[in-house]
């Protein structure tokens, strides 16, 4: 696996043990857990277990599978496909930039992206192993895997457990951030002329009339488009629109009697629509998902926790409207108090759609051709 | 969340908020009700501020923040016994205004008593809010705790009946803060007569809770966050041992210790209201107890307004404060201290000082 030269660019700048590395423009330092510090040798272990499909049931998903670069670590399908074509219930986010991410998840139930990789695997509708065994398994028994464990953790093969593939996937995905995009150049760059006017004109109503700015934040020096908080912004509700107190109330006795959480929201189409309620069983927090960012958002549709939005166009409509498709759409009851109709011109829309256009970073814009 | 803050921190964290939010049935420990072995919640949602436009158009936050309130109230497990709705359902005392308002309130399971707010009375005196909803004082017991409902939004008859050209401009002036023209709210002789009576049908060891729409304290006269006889209440209350008073109309948290009297009040589902403190720079009278509210986020409507749910578990209140887009909170009854204490805001150095405006 080799690595696009832009990753290489920013992996190159990682000192070894240090907290902080280099960034891209526009975007801040990539921080580092102290107990994991990055070098070269687990970047390019935990790059190897990233694409290594025999970590699932039927031998043919990895974490690539669903997070695959030739699409911007996405799979472009609407919720993710696991071993046997299962299909769970959330839209797979991309990898790039999660480093930044202060919780894993849609629902933030890991809090670092060492805890998160290592759900998927065991997951009924992901990798669909039962436990992690086999995994550990099939790297103590792949000579390959061994030296490298080796040099990088000093552990012997009976020795290598989750906790050290975690870290090296987790070594990798730090790895995995993009900035520079047009927007970062005219924002952050002093270039000028990297935006067009309707992008321009994108950026005013993105940080105004859309209240965009307010969830998918932009700094001073520095934007990585969210906020790291949880909102209902009324996707999904539908679905258990008049079912909530039933779906909650069921899901919190199962889960007190020991129901897994990751399993339950991927395998229940009801449950999975209480969001961050589901985690943290905050009655404030229902049909709460985690903010997205939104770099590279052009090239990682389609959106939303569900998937259930097709275009950047479709996006703009449904905040546009108030969190709805269409005006006459009932609003959920939980709805965030920071969503409400925008009243956009479609002169606007088509600017915030350009101005959304302008976060893809180079590395990631679509081929000609393609 | 801070990228330091590591799994254990975590995953303890949710489980604080799972504390707050919902209560498992094992947390309900200690009996406390007098001839009871029960215990038991009940859910409290408050100054909703239903104004109505014209035509069927309401104002769309204020519907909202009632709507969510009571969408997350009917989510409590196990199921609160009953809700109160602490008065200032409508925000100028239109049919049209409670009407809308118990229309949404229709959407609560279960039983709900109503306190009368300002809001609900100054325009036709609450003859349509009584005719609604029934008389504007009462009480009952419920598991040996002994409830009274007051209206403590009265004032002095000649400035409701000789003052004002019309009802409409009575209900605006008492709408107003720091009103020249304005009134104390009182719960009057007649009132205090009727409760003295009911109270004397009690014994002293019954627990008491209090609703009322305005603080049965005095703590800002120019907002009336204040009410005017609050001493003569305080005196017909004191001889019980536990009694706690919660109050609305004050639309943030505020927590108080007289004597035997816990004074716990409610959000507002409708919009926040700064300190006092923060606004006029002098003296305020706010209780000593009270740690002063963050500041809203104005992006989010819903910031700094909420509802809570009460448990009556240690023979005092504990009050939840559910928070949308903020950190719920909890004022629980310290019975080794012997006042209210905020779980969230103890250490004074983890304290948001109060803004200053100049």
């Amino acid at each position: 696996m080799k690595l696009p030269g832009q990753w290489l660019t920013a992996a190159a700048f990682l000192a070894v043990g240090a907290s902080v590395s280099a960034a891209p423009l526009g975007l801040p330092p990539v921080p580092v857990p102290a107990d994991n510090p990055q070098t070269p040798a687990k970047i390019k272990l935990g790059d190897r277990l990233f694409h290594d499909k025999r970590f699932s049931a039927d031998g043919k998903v990895s974490c690539s599978t669903c997070h695959d670069k030739t699409k911007a670590f996405t799979d472009h399908l609407p919720v993710s496909k696991g071993f046997n074509g299962l299909t769970g219930t959330r839209n797979a986010p991309t990898v790039i930039n999660s480093a930044y991410m202060k919780t894993l998840f849609w629902d933030g139930r890991e809090p670092d992206l060492e805890g998160q990789s290592k759900q998927p695997p065991v997951n009924p509708v992901e990798g669909g192993l039962h436990d992690h065994k086999p995994i550990l398994k099939t790297i103590r028994g792949d000579r390959e895997y061994t030296a490298a464990f080796s040099e990088v953790f000093d552990v012997a093969p009976e020795a290598i457990s989750m906790d050290h593939v975690a870290k090296a996937i987790a070594s990798f995905e730090r790895t995995v951030v993009s900035g520079d995009s047009p927007f970062d150049r005219y924002q952050y760059g002093g270039d000028k002329t990297a935006l067009s006017e309707a992008q321009v004109r994108g950026l005013e109503l993105y940080r105004n009339k859309a209240r965009c700015v307010s969830c998918h934040t932009i700094e001073a020096t520095q934007a990585i488009f969210t906020d790291n908080r949880f909102h209902n912004i009324g996707i999904g509700f539908k679905k258990i629109r008049g079912q909530e107190e039933q779906t909650a109330e069921e899901f919190v006795r199962s889960k007190r009697a020991g129901a897994d959480v990751d399993k339950t929201v991927l395998t229940n189409a009801n449950v999975s629509e209480l969001g961050r309620f589901a985690v943290t069983e905050n009655p404030t927090q229902v049909g709460a998902f985690k903010t997205s960012t939104l770099r590279n958002i052009a090239v990682t549709q389609p959106y939303m926790h569900d998937g259930s939005l097709k275009t950047l166009a479709d996006v703009v409509d449904f905040y546009n409207n108030g969190g709805r498709l269409k005006e006459t759409d009932p609003l959920s009851a939980f709805q965030s108090g920071g969503i409400r109709p925008l009243h956009l011109t479609d002169q606007e829309k088509q600017d915030l759609v350009a101005f959304l256009e302008s976060l893809t970073s180079p590395q990631f814009k679509p081929q000609a051709g393609k | 969340m801070s990228k330091s803050l590591n799994r254990r921190e975590f995953l303890k964290r949710g489980s604080a908020l799972l504390a707050a939010g919902s209560l498992p049935l094992s947390l309900v420990e200690v009996a406390f009700g007098k001839n009871s072995p029960e215990n038991f919640t009940f859910a409290y949602v408050s100054d909703s501020h239903i104004t109505h436009v014209k035509g069927k158009e309401f104002v769309r936050n204020w519907d909202r923040g009632l709507i969510r309130a009571i969408a997350e109230t009917n989510l409590l497990d196990p199921r609160p016994d009953f809700v109160f709705y602490g008065g200032d359902i409508a925000q100028l005392g239109k049919r049209e205004e409670i009407d809308h308002g118990l229309e949404i309130l229709s959407a609560l399971r279960g039983d709900v008593h109503y306190v009368m707010g300002e809001h609900d009375y100054y325009l036709d005196l609450g003859d349509y809010w009584r005719k609604q909803l029934g008389p504007d004082h009462y009480s009952f017991d419920h598991k040996g705790v002994h409830f009274v409902v007051l209206n403590s939004i009265l004032t002095f008859d000649e400035w409701t009946h000789d003052k004002w050209p019309s009802a409409e401009e009575r209900m605006h002036q008492m709408a107003r803060l720091d009103n020249p023209q304005g009134s104390p709210f009182m719960v009057g002789q007649a009132q205090r007569d009727w409760l003295k009576k009911d109270l004397d049908k009690i014994s002293k060891d019954t627990p008491l809770v209090v609703l009322s729409h305005s603080p049965l304290q005095k703590i800002y006269k120019g907002w009336n966050f204040w009410t005017d006889d609050a001493e003569q209440v305080q005196a017909l209350l004191k001889p019980f041992n536990k009694v706690s008073v919660l109050y609305g109309h004050v639309h943030q948290i505020q927590y108080n210790q007289i004597g035997n009297i816990s004074f716990n009040s409610a959000m507002a589902t409708a919009w926040p209201w700064p300190y006092p403190a923060s606004y006029k720079q002098a003296a305020s009278y706010m209780p000593k107890l009270t740690v002063d509210m963050n500041r809203a986020n104005p992006f989010f409507e819903r910031d700094a307004t909420g509802w809570q749910f009460i448990n009556t578990h240690t023979g005092n209140v504990d009050v939840h404060y559910l928070l949308p887009d903020n950190t719920n909170r909890v004022v629980a009854y310290d019975r080794k201290a012997g006042h209210p204490v905020d779980s969230e805001y103890q250490a004074a150095e983890d304290r948001i000082p109060p803004q200053t405006h100049y």
